[in-house]
């Protein structure tokens, strides 16, 4: 009897305790925030627009600075990273990007906001900009690496009918995607605020900005394109008609005009501190258009100092991992505004030339070098860099060590002494400057910056003033205006510390081509430059030259980073005692020249991808 | 106790044997499909690692290729299991055009593997060499070579310049030369007689032999034809 009544009494107690079922099921979560909560709050939209902003597509930055050492521009010198000197070819599928979730996210966020009516209307008009601005430069990021890419503007949404064919959509055409991203920037701009303080989200300035960026790509694209017809598909996917370019570049020039409130940087006395103090003054800098920003203390924080920092007195057992190549090095021009090597060798080729001091090699040289480049007999953090490769005793003959600072023995000299630097250069030893030089652009010299604990918060700079004069130049000089691009191009020169101005006939695309080389270096526009003006299969063509000796002239092959070592000469009664001579090396990891190959141009469309939607077309000579 | 955890490993062992499957569930591909890149029957040179073609097996629910890549004497090989394939060079590929296939009507060519299969794949190369001499004198490398326009018509090319290179292991193309010498399209009177020369410098280590060959680029085409690559000792 007992037994029978528990039986009865459990299924009881369980229908008694079972709560109501409308309460259960529409509880509110307590680990999400739900759309209608979201869309009442500002600062809750803020932080989506943040993770928004977060994801902005960039190939090289002061994050991912380790494919500077892509190309010839710098050397790798971390043991992890010398392949990217052995390979024979870059993969057709490098530098690719195909990011239709991120694509989907902001036109979610977009259809959202349109909904949308607990906010002021000020604010919501912001954010749809805000987002459009960040749509355009991700199908901007798109076109650039991939050529035309379907245009998806609305979410796309499975009906789960087992047939997906009405979400397959096919390529654009190449310069129907910048149309769009030029016209969407003309639709926001004016909404956007036009507030040259505001770094870090868009503005009016970052929206004309980007702007002049995409079509001075699709200008050249449209221009250079016709000297490589290989590189095009028939449906215009890859590829802009030339009749195109003229439109293009003009579209260049009215957003320039309309661009106000930004200026050079021009706080600092010394022209290479100054050129280095762009990039970490943030005080209401002027040339600053848009930026990725950091924040000590916040989480928000990069260790590009920690992995860059000189060897010597580096703040942890590690540093120097981007080598600046004598390529980047060579191609600063002189004080004259001529080109040439740096002269290390007499006229006849018979002896070196012997300097006082290891900086007096570069002394005539564009201020800029200094600026981005950390040279021998320098300091960084008040500090000397301790770049020296050796002892140089005459006859070829030269005495120097296998560790950061090692000793040995000099003749003449009973005791042993220090025999190289301890930043090295010491060939094949990572974090010496296997190159004979460091990185200087972006480098914190705050204190504590080179620890883990405490790391950098150097913005990363994606839009500045600088390279809006200099897209202005080009367009100009594509346009026939060679005194307007005289013009841009020495309000640069002359911030940068070059007393003699250019005049309209020394205006020519080798000049343009060198400009941006040097003003730009190591700010992520060196490859889709040598991509949009065809010259990337000419100058990294797969050779192994030697290093050139036109550094002016844009076509001149540059295959393999190579370095120059200064040695201290050791020559008690000679008259050369004690001065500094340099000597031209290829590092032994560099085994391979690089070889763009015409499939390059535009990255690789997975198989994945193509079996996903048919109607996708593949990019040319892959 | 010790008792019943000896049965236990050596259950605990029996059982790993006992359900571990074999090394794989699957056959490998056990059929070869070897040949050269030809024209008449005469090998075609390519650059090392650059010149690919492509094999597709339909049937399947999703596609990818095979891509077989042809050796710098114009050989290829593939290990591959038995089936019907389709073959395609794609149009960039080497300094080439494909033949119209007579079985398909098109550039593809169907290839039935059934058991290892020896076959030549002919092409239509925008030249050819008749010969490519080359001799040493010294530490000088002379070559003289005459070239034999195949195309002409509508699809002709012309030469952009022709490179002699040197170097120091059995790959030989502008990538791993350390000598060479080049003479431009329009410097060439005759493509019947090119003649070029080049110093072989200080080599490190020291190696009493070379390896050299002849390049040819095509203007429009990316791949460089290449002579078969001679050993010369000095």
């Amino acid at each position: 009897m007992k037994k029978q009544l528990l039986i009865l009494i459990v299924p009881v107690l369980f229908l008694v305790m079972a709560c109501d079922d409308e309460v259960f099921l529409n509880k509110e979560p307590k680990n999400i925030l739900l759309n209608e909560q979201v869309w009442s709050d500002e600062g809750l939209v803020l932080s989506v627009m943040a993770d928004l902003y977060g994801r902005f597509p960039d190939y090289q930055t002061i994050e991912n600075w380790v494919e500077f050492t892509n190309f010839d521009e710098a050397f790798a010198s971390a043991f992890g990273d010398y392949g990217r000197h052995h390979n024979q070819d870059w993969n057709y599928f490098d530098w690719g990007y195909w990011d239709y979730g991120y694509i989907r996210e902001i036109n979610l966020f977009i259809e959202k906001a349109e909904e949308a009516d607990q906010l002021t209307e000020a604010a919501r008009e912001r954010f749809l900009a805000e987002a459009r601005f960040l749509r355009a430069a991700v199908y901007f990021e798109h076109v650039k690496r991939m050529g035309g890419v379907p245009i998806v503007l609305e979410p796309l949404t499975y009906d789960y009918s087992g047939d997906p064919t009405y979400l397959q959509q096919a390529r654009a055409k190449e310069h129907e995607v910048y149309d769009f991203v030029i016209s969407e920037l003309d639709e926001i701009k004016n909404i956007l605020p036009d507030d040259a303080s505001i770094k870090s989200r868009a503005t009016k300035g970052a929206a004309l900005a980007m702007q002049m960026r995409a079509a001075l790509y699709a200008g050249s694209i449209a221009k250079y394109g016709a000297t490589t017809p290989e590189v095009s598909l028939s449906g215009d996917e890859v590829g802009i008609p030339s009749s195109m370019a003229t439109g293009y570049y003009q579209k260049v020039m009215s957003a320039f005009n309309e661009m106000s409130g930004y200026s050079l940087y021009d706080r600092t006395p010394d022209r290479s501190d100054n050129f280095s103090n762009i990039f970490l003054d943030k005080n209401n800098n002027p040339e600053v258009i848009f930026v990725e920003d950091f924040k000590l203390q916040s989480g928000k924080v990069h260790g590009f100092t920690i992995s860059n920092q000189p060897r010597y007195q580096s703040e942890e057992q590690e540093g120097g991992r981007i080598n600046p190549s004598l390529n980047l090095v060579q191609s600063f021009e002189r004080l004259d505004n001529t080109f040439g090597k740096l002269s290390t060798r007499t006229a006849d080729d018979s002896d070196f030339i012997y300097y006082d001091e290891p900086t007096d090699l570069f002394a005539n040289r564009d201020p800029r070098l200094s600026g981005t480049v950390i040279l021998p007999g320098t300091t960084f953090k008040d500090t000397d860099v301790e770049i020296w490769a050796g002892y140089y005793l005459g006859d070829d003959t030269y005495i120097t060590g296998n560790q950061f600072g090692a000793k040995g023995s000099i003749p003449g000299i009973d005791e042993d002494v220090q025999v190289v630097g301890y930043s090295g250069p010491i060939d094949n030893l990572e974090f010496s400057a296997q190159t004979g030089f460091y990185i200087r652009k972006f480098l914190d010299p705050t204190p504590g910056s080179g620890q883990r604990g405490v790391q950098s918060e150097v913005w990363w700079v994606r839009y500045r003033y600088s390279e809006v004069l200099l897209n202005a130049a080009e367009a100009s000089f594509e346009l026939g205006n060679t005194a307007d691009a005289a013009n841009y191009m020495n309000q640069v020169r002359t911030r940068a510390g070059l007393t003699t101005p250019l005049t309209a006939a020394d205006i020519n695309f080798d000049r343009i081509v060198h400009e941006r080389k040097v003003e730009l270096a190591f700010e992520g526009h060196q490859l889709w430059d040598m991509k949009r003006w065809r010259l990337a299969h000419i100058v990294w063509n797969g050779t192994s030259d030697e290093l050139t000796e036109n550094p002016g002239v844009a076509t001149e092959p540059s295959t393999r980073p190579f370095g120059l070592w200064p040695y201290k000469v050791h020559d008690p009664d000679g008259p050369n005692d004690g001065k500094w001579v340099f000597k031209e090396v290829l590092p032994s990891q560099v085994t391979n020249p690089d070889r763009f190959r015409l499939g390059n141009y535009y990255s690789r469309i997975g198989d994945d991808l193509l079996n996903k939607n048919p109607k996708l077309v593949k990019n040319p000579n892959q | 106790m010790n008792k019943i955890l000896n049965k236990l490993s050596m259950f605990a062992v029996a059982l790993l044997l006992l359900t571990g499957c074999a090394l794989d569930n699957y056959e490998e591909p056990g059929s070869f499909l070897k040949g050269r890149i030809v024209y008449q029957g005469e090998p075609i040179g390519v650059e090392y690692n650059q010149v690919s073609f492509q094999l597709w097996e339909p049937g399947w629910e999703l596609s990818k290729s095979i891509d077989v890549t042809v050796s710098q004497d114009g050989e290829f090989s593939a290990l591959l299991f038995d089936a019907q394939y389709k073959l395609i060079i794609p149009s960039h590929q080497g300094p080439f055009m494909s033949i119209e296939n007579s079985g398909t009507n098109s550039d593809t060519i169907i290839v039935d593997l059934n058991g290892s299969t020896e076959m030549d794949i002919e092409v239509l190369p925008f030249y050819v060499f008749n010969s490519a001499d080359m001799s040493v004198s010294g530490t000088t490398v002379n070559m003289s070579a005459s070239l034999n326009k195949v195309v002409t018509g509508v699809d002709e090319r012309n030469i952009d310049r022709v490179n002699l290179y040197i170097s120091k292991t059995h790959f030989v193309s502008g990538n791993t030369s350390v000598s060479s010498a080049e003479i431009g399209g329009g410097d060439i009177t005759d493509i019947g007689n090119i003649t070029l020369s080049t110093e072989i410098p200080d080599l490190t280590p020291s190696q009493s032999y070379v390896y050299a060959r002849v390049g040819v680029k095509i203007s429009g085409v990316e791949d460089m034809l290449f002579s078969p690559v001679q050993k010369l000792e000095f």
